[in-house]
């Protein structure tokens, strides 16, 4: 059968769009239903953050990396206070290590649930939508129980935390898991294996492993391509190394490996092995040790530069930090995972139905603040 | 209660006061207004449904509220209220580039679509307004309206959004009407007959004699068309005319006020219809399932309304349950899956009826 060309048409998604997942503007040629070429435009949400880092003290940093991945504060905190941890040479006590990480694994259950969430409402299915923003809400609680804040925390500190476990605070926290562990199930059966979203995400939007990497796609977009690459493994920093979990990578049950569907599943699959690492770290965690014992009076790194990357939810988070010896950064620069996620966007899906776009799009799970920081 | 029992009626209480052409008039505005008024209290049941299902469903409690002020009444009762108020108090916009005329035409037609839609339907052994001898054809025709008035509002609305929305409803509605009336040439098969009445009145006696028990067959053909009333009546998962977060929200991007509020009570009025000739053709109409009991016309309207309910609350179900198909793969089940088992069906009954009926 032929295929009919009839007049392109030029069409702006965004940046008021329900699927953009913030403020993104999708410029799409379009053929009827087909889709021939995107082009995505940035900077709606930009607001300097890297200028603004040069300006202000290493410690007041932090809460500017709160407010870039909105979604997973945490991570981005750690991320910077690994960098800066190794730039000034600074070794911080097991327990905080410990409290580190089980932070950083709520967070990245939270940024899943919301990430597979919203990929469910992008395709139409708003009530697993809810039932993931419900349980996500029982961490944000875990989060103001432990730091006050529920969204942008400003919690890990460069050699230390702001403060230490509040009383009740692993109790509560094994009480959320044994909740949790079925609705994983529940979930997966809801949305992962319903006919129509199989149909809506297997075999689309497939990215191939080489087309992952060259873009420099990282996190659970290049494991869902079949590609085992992931920091806390293969570079681990904090006490990843003790702990014991799988990668889950993408083996293209429903389809193709690399397709929506195997996004989708790995995340969910990474927030199983995520809730195994909760559990372990509670176990280990030490029952003494100062949260504020490593920290420096005033923080002036040595003359030098540091790229240190950790794995946030979304990927490789890298962070660039040059010094000149004075109590500001002389230069901060932020390698953002969504970014290079969004960069592949033309590449896997040019050519596929309008429908499937905005699927594909939610599938690669952007964060618009990371993207324009 | 016909448009003639009312004319009779009012003629030998008014005779001679006014004409018989005023009274023709007076007494066919009488059940208009009765249907208005039960469109309108029936969208605001459902919307209250929709919310407090959907609530169910999301593990949420939905519109909550105790005593009087500003909150939403006992249990949020008063929240399909408040929303209708909001609707009608809000600016009416219509966008300098639209097309005026069309743009402000589409919502009337879609309303009157689903609105003289009504005049066909039995609610008891006596309560239908007209009586027609081709009622579910009449039905399954005026339906059609409804499809002229969403391409209307997508392409008079100027926007590429309502465009496609437009589009998509176009391919879409009409696709589907065709499995849909395949599935309800059974039911007349069976019955013999096109009036509502008379296709009720061949179920009496029980479930057992209602026709979705009639043959296998005859299940398979129930449950192609109420797949594809669903998708006539542009729900989840067959949305995609408005699919919110691929088109924004369709063919009614531009509309606000009372006329999206048209739009709303076109689709709430819409499912009334499709789950009422759903649960007259197939479930027996006004008849209890056993007969005898609750047996009586009073009761007729009871089990009519009941029946639909039901099936309005299945819709809501698979609304909060399901995804959205995409617009290809909405066309093959269609095309390919529901059209062949639509035409093996009349068929299969056919073949029934000769060989086990005769």
């Amino acid at each position: 059968m032929g295929v009919v060309h009839g007049q392109e048409m030029v069409l702006n998604i965004g940046p008021q769009h329900p699927a953009t997942h913030g403020v993104l503007r999708l410029q799409v040629k379009t053929d009827g239903e087909v889709i021939s070429e995107i082009t995505p435009y940035l900077g709606y949400l930009h607001r300097c953050f890297e200028k603004h880092c040069e300006n202000v003290s290493y410690e007041q940093v932090i809460p500017f990396t709160d407010r870039c991945d909105y979604l997973a504060s945490m991570t981005m905190n750690f991320g910077y206070v690994v960098a800066m941890e190794q730039l000034m040479d600074i070794k911080v006590n097991d327990r905080v290590e410990y409290i580190r990480v089980i932070m950083a694994e709520l967070q990245r259950i939270a940024s899943h649930l919301l990430a597979t969430g919203v990929f469910g409402l992008d395709l139409g299915a708003f009530t697993p939508f809810l039932h993931m923003l419900r349980d996500r809400e029982r961490i944000i609680d875990l989060f103001e129980m432990t730091c006050g804040a529920r969204l942008l925390y400003n919690y890990m500190w460069v050699g230390g935390l702001s403060h230490d476990l509040p009383k009740g605070f692993v109790e509560a926290t094994l009480k959320f898991l044994d909740y949790f562990e079925p609705k994983i199930d529940e979930f997966e059966n809801l949305l992962g294996h319903n006919k129509i979203f199989v149909e809506r995400t297997a075999d689309i939007g497939i990215m191939p492993a080489e087309v992952a990497i060259n873009y420099g796609v990282t996190g659970p977009n290049l494991r869902a391509s079949g590609v085992n690459w992931d920091l806390r493994k293969d570079n681990p920093y904090s006490v990843y190394s003790k702990l014991d979990f799988n990668v889950p990578i993408g083996k293209g049950i429903k389809g193709t490996v690399g397709d929506s569907w195997d996004r989708f599943y790995v995340r969910l699959q990474e927030i199983r092995e995520s809730v195994k690492i909760v559990r372990q770290a509670i176990d280990q965690l030490p029952k003494d040790g100062d949260v504020h014992q490593s920290m420096p009076k005033k923080i002036r790194p040595p003359k030098g530069s540091i790229y240190s990357r950790t794995e946030s939810p979304r990927g490789d988070l890298g962070y660039y930090i040059e010094s000149d010896g004075s109590d500001t950064p002389y230069r901060l620069k932020m390698r953002s995972p969504a970014f290079t996620a969004l960069g592949v966007l033309n590449e896997i899906a040019g050519g596929w139905l309008m429908s499937d776009v905005l699927a594909i799009l939610g599938s690669l799970d952007i964060v618009l603040g990371e993207i324009d920081r | 209660m016909t448009v003639d029992f009312i004319f009779e009626f009012l003629s030998g209480l008014l005779d001679g006061f006014i004409s018989s052409n005023s009274l023709l008039i007076i007494s066919m505005l009488v059940p208009c207004l009765a249907i208005f008024g039960f469109i309108t209290v029936y969208a605001l049941v459902v919307i209250y449904a929709e919310l407090k299902v959907s609530s169910f469903i999301q593990d949420k409690v939905g519109p909550m509220g105790q005593g009087v002020g500003l909150h939403a009444g006992k249990w949020g009762l008063l929240q399909p209220i408040a929303d209708a108020l909001k609707l009608l108090l809000k600016e009416d916009i219509i966008p300098s580039s639209a097309d005026k005329p069309l743009f402000i035409l589409a919502p009337f037609m879609i309303f009157i679509g689903a609105f003289i839609s009504f005049i066909a339907i039995p609610f008891g052994e006596s309560i239908i307004v007209t009586d027609l001898n081709i009622g579910i054809f009449y039905i399954l025709g005026v339906g059609s309206i409804a499809v002229l008035s969403l391409i209307l509002a997508g392409w008079a609305s100027n926007n590429k959004w309502s465009l496609y929305g437009g589009m998509r409803s176009a391919a879409q509605i009409v696709s589907y009407e065709i499995p849909a009336g395949l599935s309800l040439i059974v039911v007349i098969m069976l019955a013999g007959t096109l009036n509502m009445q008379d296709i009720i009145k061949y179920q009496a006696g029980g479930i057992f004699n209602w026709i979705i028990f009639d043959n296998p067959f005859v299940p398979i053909a129930f449950v192609v068309y109420f797949i594809s009333a669903i998708a006539e009546t542009n729900r989840t998962p067959f949305d995609l005319p408005e699919s919110e977060s691929e088109l924004v929200a369709g063919f009614a991007t531009e509309y606000s006020g009372m006329r999206y509020a048209f739009f709303f009570l076109s689709e709430y009025a819409n499912m009334f219809v499709v789950s009422a000739v759903a649960a007259a053709g197939f479930l027996g109409g006004w008849h209890s399932p056993i007969q005898g009991f609750m047996d009586s016309p009073a009761w007729g309207v009871f089990w009519m309304i009941n029946k639909t309910g039901f099936l309005i609350f299945v819709m809501i179900w698979l609304r909060w349950t399901l995804p959205r198909l995409r617009v290809d793969q909405l066309m093959n089940v269609c095309w390919k899956v529901f059209l062949p088992l639509a035409l093996i069906n009349i068929f299969g009954v056919a073949i029934w009826t000769v060989v086990f009926n005769s």
